[in-house]
């Protein structure tokens, strides 16, 4: 079911109003799009982060589906054990997981990678904002290079976040698991499809979506579905998924936009000199053009033991 | 794993005390099982691993990568309505001890067997109770056990407690010189154990598309503490649930063990409060000193938690002189069954001479002179036994 | 108050008005909408619902829940939306 217009998407709301995310928060529209694909047939299984403290607080909760949060490292094996109950009980229902960044690259790690391993039938999103947003905007391995966020702030002797972005699809997919994609809302349609898609695979999926954090970002709260686009445009956050290890890079700007202007619209980076943003220019282009050669490759991620 | 002939239920037979859980739990028939290698537990994981792949047990089995995800695989099964079980030792359960307090807070009631060890470090794989004393306020119920019979019997009255109270609990054998004892048991038919505890059929917290729920939402500081003192009522209402859960099982099995909280007879003014294996020889004890001067009475504590104390303070009336043996300690006071003990005297107002010995850490033995030596001092210093090389070592007390 | 951290009235956080937070709100020029939807599908607040004015069919934001952020008005195609001062 290709649905090109918004308007073709299904009505039926999961996650209500009311919720206490930030003005201009850029996960919401994940949860619509998301369980808008997925339907009511959903179980959601929420890591500690944002998404699950703005959302469900006592004795109110924005979520129409069947819903469970127990800790911050631990989604992807609580879900292991619901999609476990589920096959016992005979039930077809999907089980996704939320996670932030910080719960699915660092300290959820362990868990998710099990829970890939063991084949379990959930698919995982990570809504990625870069950053350990809900406690205050500390750094996580998903912060990119030279961000200045509350634990790397921008020093005379350091400035901002010393390493590179974790490569967490790379470190998925060469789990040998079936689905890993990446996607952003502004991309609505393409966000709906991998969905769908994913839950059509029998097995772990994993599917990141740009998540861009207002306060942590430090853009405008009017911005945020502009960033999605800038972050995909400049080839900062491109939009590809890697079925069966063959990957397809499934939005393709005609031109790569400078990634000054993506970086110039947030205060996070507007610490940054020339060279810096020189540095992140070549690091972005030599990452597509990786891409673009990946995808003539064919299968890539045969397992090495 | 030794291999043994086909288990014949309703009969006695030998069994090490990690099969008899094994077959409990089977007949108990939980839909998920998530288990993690550690010694000395790993004998009951890999007992139900092959039940389950000989087709002999009907639960999906997760082997997880990690007790923390062990104990997280079982949340998120217990949480969408299925009867679970899980089983570790020491750090693992250490390693659990994050989301025990979840699984509780979220009154999700599941039963895990612990093969009780040692805590590192150093790291020991050993029998004591620290790993148990580690996790003594996560509002798990806690029963000891001291044989193959009552470990098999306490898994199954385990998940009727558990499903009633909706609080998990731990059924507790001491590692190695239990778990991995042979001892004549008898394994109950499936029939029997499933009208004993039933189905479990939540209607608090469960997750079905039909009936959409939120479990485990952010409780800010005008609940939270509500929901903690739901916990604690729930402790206290376990009382007479354990009581009344042995009782019925001493109707339809024929066995108990004395109210199902503790075990005692007392007849002399000299008591010893133990749990465990050790109680297994002080029993012995008990009879071979019957009508000599260093007369003693056993005190059996078979519930931990919730901790019995007014069965405790009517046994412990008329005694006079009480030891407390752990095989724990809290670092800078005293070993924590004493510092229950103790506490629970000093609520009531009662003035008694009592001590506690720190026995058997790490699996140290506990000889039958060390034994001796305890029954000897009843309510006098309070020791460690057999430390530095044979020695009883005091340690300062009030 | 439950005796268990389960919420069973599902999608109750409506009972608490966000709208309280904006500063400033969306005002729809009806004539420009085109109905696309977009505003509807990236409010933040699920809050922007489809009716009809003058027998057209257009999008706007239920102020109980509008929080102001303007993402409306940045992604409408057609600039049908203008962000105003909030005077409550």
């Amino acid at each position: 079911m290709n649905k090109k217009t918004i308007m073709g998407l299904p009505r039926e709301e999961f996650f209500v109003s009311g919720s206490r995310n930030c003005a201009g928060c850029g996960f919401p529209s994940i949860i619509r799009i998301v369980t808008k694909a997925a339907g009511k047939n959903t179980i959601i299984v929420n890591a500690t982060g944002c998404m699950e403290v703005v959302s469900t607080p006592y004795p109110q909760t924005a979520w129409k589906l069947p819903w469970v949060h127990a800790a911050f490292e631990n989604a992807a094996a609580v879900a292991s054990g619901v999609e476990a109950a589920l096959k016992k009980l005979g039930k077809n229902t999907n089980v996704i997981v939320f996670g932030g960044d910080g719960g699915t690259y660092d300290i959820g790690l362990q868990a998710l990678s099990g829970m890939v391993e063991r084949g379990h039938n959930v698919l995982y999103i990570c809504y990625d904002n870069e950053a350990y947003e809900n406690t205050g905007i500390q750094r996580s391995s998903s912060t990119p290079k030279f961000s200045w966020t509350t634990t790397t702030p921008i020093g005379k002797k350091i400035r901002g976040k010393k390493q590179w972005k974790k490569p967490i699809s790379q470190i998925m997919a060469s789990h040998g698991m079936s689905y890993v994609a990446t996607a952003s809302p502004h991309l609505h349609i393409d966000l709906f499809n991998k969905v769908k898609k994913a839950l059509s695979i029998k097995g772990p999926k994993f599917i990141r979506v740009i998540s861009p954090c207002v306060i942590g970002w430090k853009i405008p709260s009017n911005k945020t579905i502009e960033i999605e686009e800038l972050a995909v445009e400049t080839g900062v956050f491109p939009i590809y998924e890697v079925l069966e290890g063959e990957l397809k890079i499934n939005y393709k700007p005609k031109k790569l936009k400078p990634v000054k202007e993506y970086l110039m619209m947030q205060g996070r980076f507007k610490h940054l000199n020339e060279k810096e943003i020189r540095v992140i220019q070549e690091r972005v282009k030599k990452h597509w053009e990786h891409l673009l050669k990946l995808e003539k490759m064919g299968r890539i991620y045969d397992v090495i033991l | 794993m030794v291999g043994i002939r086909k288990v014949e239920y309703g009969k006695k037979q030998v069994l090490s005390t990690s099969d008899a859980i094994a077959y409990a739990v089977k007949l108990c028939e939980p839909k998920v099982t998530a288990v993690y290698p550690i010694t000395p537990q790993t004998w009951i994981a890999e007992k139900i691993t092959e039940l389950i792949n000989n087709g002999e047990m009907d639960s999906e089995l997760i082997l997880v990568e990690s007790e923390h995800s062990a104990c997280s695989a079982v949340l998120g099964a217990a949480a969408t309505g299925v009867r679970t079980f899980s089983a570790t030792s020491s750090q693992g359960l250490a390693l659990m001890n994050e989301v025990l307090h979840v699984m509780s807070g979220m009154r999700l009631p599941t039963v895990f067997a612990i093969a009780s060890r040692a805590l590192s470090s150093p790291i020991n794989i050993w029998a004591d109770h620290s790993d148990l004393m580690n996790s003594r306020d996560t509002s798990w119920i806690q029963l000891f056990c001291e044989s193959a019979q009552e470990a098999h019997d306490t898994i199954i009255q385990a998940y009727k407690i558990s499903e009633k109270v909706l609080l998990p609990v731990f059924v507790v054998v001491d590692g190695y010189t239990l778990s991995h004892v042979y001892e004549p048991v008898i394994i109950e038919t499936r029939s029997k154990v499933k009208s004993f505890i039933g189905e479990y059929k939540p209607t608090h917290a469960y997750l079905d598309p039909k009936k959409p729920m939120t479990q485990g939402p952010i409780s800010y500081p005008s609940d939270y503490m509500d929901f903690k003192l739901e916990q604690q009522i729930a402790m206290n209402n376990a009382l007479n649930v354990i009581k009344d859960v042995n009782r019925k099982f001493k109707i339809k099995f024929g066995r108990n063990y004395g109210n199902g909280l503790i075990d005692e007879n007392v007849k002399s003014k000299r008591v010893i409060i133990a749990m465990g294996s050790a109680c297994t020889t002080l029993r012995e004890l008990e009879r071979v000193y019957k009508k000599t001067n260093y007369e003693f009475s056993l005190i059996k504590i078979k519930s931990f938690r919730p901790f019995p104390k007014k069965e405790l303070l009517r046994a412990l009336s008329d005694a006079t002189e009480i030891a407390v043996i752990d095989r724990a300690m809290s670092y800078g006071n005293a070993g924590p069954l004493f510092i229950e003990v103790s506490s629970a005297l000093g609520e009531a107002g009662l003035k008694k001479k009592i001590n506690n010995f720190i026995v058997g850490l790490g699996g140290r033995e506990a000889r039958l002179k060390d034994f001796e030596f305890i029954i000897k001092n009843i309510g006098k210093k309070s020791y460690w036994v057999n430390v530095n090389e044979g020695k009883n070592i005091s340690f300062r007390m009030v | 108050m439950s005796k268990y951290p389960v919420i069973k009235k599902v999608g109750n956080t409506r009972e608490y008005k966000t709208g309280s937070w904006k500063t400033m709100k969306p005002v729809v020029i009806s004539e420009k909408c085109i109905g696309c939807g977009k505003c509807w599908l990236f409010c933040p607040e699920n809050c922007i619902n489809e009716i009809i004015k003058n027998k057209k069919k257009i999008f706007e934001a239920d102020l109980d829940y509008c929080k102001g952020c303007g993402i409306c008005a940045e992604v409408c195609p057609v600039k049908a939306i203008i962000m105003k001062e909030d005077e409550e």
